[in-house]
């Protein structure tokens, strides 16, 4: 990706305009110095004005109703599946609308429960019992570890982790023991939402198809980042959330191969899911629509469509670039400050958008209000990986993430807020962080 | 910046009555979901209905500096006091954090707890600043203390 063209000066101004947020002050009138895009991102113009027109002109209920309002809405939202599977490179129908990546993940697992016990043919792939086993690793989000704990408690398999080494990598070195023939599916995030660390998802996948495993794939923070194309990627399902990548929050994405979504029973039932009812039972419409229960979340799934063409007119590998050097300035600068260690993939390892550190002796809590009384908005806790961060033995990390319309001031200012912190706090800034 | 007091950062760096001690009637482990601050603590009171009175607090708090300093404003404010006044400098204290920094607190009733006022501005960090005195009501009940004179606290938040 050396070619790719850095952003000039007018064009940053523009990507920046189309973010109204960006205009607004914070904490007694300072600038806004957005850098948690990580938990959510800021929404340009364009999303906004689509998911307005979409009410204002053709707002009914999806695939209900023979009005013409009805089938522009319909019209409208399955256009927009269209956009959102070719930004990934896949076939409409592989798309499933749900709420957010939770959901999205929620549905893999629970199409494994809700294979088991009964008498319907099933399809072994998605049966799971005492025995089976399912791996997940150490670095995941709570959206993809909590579904498979809980899986694992419905129905008697065996939850097993693939461990993070030092460097934040995955320590792959146990991973014949870990993926046999026993393990059903590999859950595992494409890139971290705290170490940043980009997973080798093609050759995770090829190793677990090896033993027979579904490969599901969490790319919350790699849709909105770097080019992911499922037809070389590998995985059989990537869940993602709208609202990571420009979209309104409300939706999100689960792909699927469709000859597994064909197979899976459903998650929720209801409404637009169905094919016959009758007293006794139902039988269901085709992939996507039998995941997709209820009136959907048009109007969020035609601004996360206006979002695709958003970030489709910038280029994503342009996306990419710009902030892998926002990434990269932040991490050289944190290295020059013995009193921070960065967690995570070193300089110059590919990283996703997001740099976490631990100030020694400062809670990353005391860290961020001094970065918030500055106007710089990062995430500071454990991010919802509650164990990795036990596996870096800290307890919080402050984290800065970083999205299209970051630019270097927002990185120096972030720099600068850090160094009030030891005056505040009385560090010696010369001793070296554990 | 107004939240950060001196006595704050002082409790925080050394807290007062830190670690875990013997005798105790009632030990707890509180956390805060949203930013994995712990704390262990353990109360011994003495005597009982309105003569009792907390002989001891002793924890081992792991967090922010807010919710450290806390803990350790609790125990030097209620070691050796009634459980009944106890009872009402965590109601002095609660309602000057969830005031929105409309409460000031009185220094007669919870002492160097005023450091605090400034984190009622911040509606995240509140929970940290409550972190120890629920904890403390909570092992109080465990310990067979009637604490209903307090309202109940206030439901914790989720976290993701
Ligand atoms: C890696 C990762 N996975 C899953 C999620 C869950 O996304 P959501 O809360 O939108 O479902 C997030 C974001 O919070 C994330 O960063």
């Amino acid at each position: 990706m050396g070619d790719v063209l850095p952003f000039t000066d007018g064009e940053l101004t523009a990507i920046r305009g189309d973010f109204p947020i960006l205009t607004r002050t914070v904490r007694d009138g300072r600038p806004l110095v957005y850098l948690d895009s990580g938990a959510t991102s800021h929404k340009p113009t364009p999303v906004l004005d689509a998911e307005r027109a979409f009410y204002e002109q053709h707002n009914a209920a999806v695939h209900r109703g023979a009005h013409q309002l009805a089938e522009e809405a319909t019209d409208d939202f399955e256009a927009a599946r269209a956009t959102v599977a070719s930004f990934i490179g896949a076939p409409a129908h592989e798309v499933v609308f749900t709420k957010n990546a939770t959901e999205a993940l929620n549905l893999v697992a629970y199409a494994f429960s809700n294979a088991a016990p009964t008498d319907e043919p099933k399809d072994e792939r998605f049966v799971l019992g005492p025995g089976d086993e399912i791996l997940v690793t150490e670095m995941e989000h709570h959206a993809n570890l909590v579904p498979w704990q809980e899986l694992a408690r419905r129905t008697g398999a065996t939850l097993r982790w693939v461990p993070v080494d030092a460097d934040g990598a995955l320590d792959l070195s146990g991973l014949d023991d870990l993926l046999t023939e026993r393990t059903k599916v590999f859950a595992f995030t494409h890139v971290s939402n705290v170490l940043g660390t980009v997973n080798p998802v093609t050759e995770l996948a090829e190793r677990a198809h090896a033993v027979g495993a579904l490969v599901v794939v969490d790319a919350c923070q790699s849709v909105p980042h770097l080019a992911v194309d499922v037809a070389t990627l590998g995985a059989d399902f990537i869940a993602f959330s709208g609202h990571k990548m420009y979209g309104p929050m409300g939706v999100g994405v689960l792909w699927g191969r469709a000859e597994l979504l064909e197979v899976m029973p459903p998650f929720l039932t209801g409404g637009s899911m169905i094919e016959l009812v009758t007293m006794e039972r139902s039988t269901y419409a085709p992939a996507p629509q039998k995941f997709e229960a209820g009136v959907p979340n048009a109007a969020q799934a035609v601004g996360l469509a206006a979002a695709v063409r958003w970030i489709e007119a910038i280029g994503i590998e342009r996306i990419h670039a710009h902030e892998a050097s926002l990434v990269d300035r932040l991490q050289r600068s944190l290295a020059e400050r013995p009193w921070v260690r960065v967690v995570g993939p070193a300089v110059g390892t590919p990283r996703g958008g997001a740099v976490a550190f631990v100030v020694d002796g400062v809670h990353a809590h005391d860290v961020g209000q001094v970065l918030d009384d500055a106007g710089v908005a990062v995430r500071v806790g454990h991010h919802c990986a509650w164990p990795l961060h036990r596996a870096l033995a800290a307890a919080a990390t402050t984290r800065a993430s970083f999205a299209v319309h970051n630019t270097p001031a927002d990185v120096d200012a972030l720099l600068a807020a850090l160094d009030r912190v030891p005056a505040i706090f009385g560090l010696d800034t010369h001793r070296e962080a554990s | 910046m107004d939240l950060y007091q001196e006595l704050i950062l002082e409790h925080s760096k050394r807290p007062h009555h830190a670690g875990l001690r013997e005798p105790f009637d009632a030990e707890v482990h509180h956390i805060n979901p949203t930013c994995g601050d712990e704390v262990t603590l353990r109360v011994d009171v003495t005597g009982t209905g309105p003569d009792a009175v907390v002989t001891d607090i002793s924890y081992e708090a792991q967090g922010c500096s807010i919710s450290v300093a806390s803990s350790s404003v609790l125990a030097e404010e209620v070691i050796g006091h009634p459980v009944s006044e106890a009872l009402q400098t965590f109601e002095a204290m609660r309602a000057m954090l969830t005031s929105r920094g409309t409460v000031t607190g009185d220094e007669t009733v919870i002492g160097d707890g005023v450091a605090f006022a400034g984190v009622s501005k911040y509606p995240a960090r509140v929970k940290c600043a409550l972190l120890g005195w629920t904890a403390f009501t909570d092992a109080l009940a465990r310990a067979g203390v009637d604490i209903s004179s307090t309202s109940s606290p206030s439901p914790q938040g989720a976290s993701s």
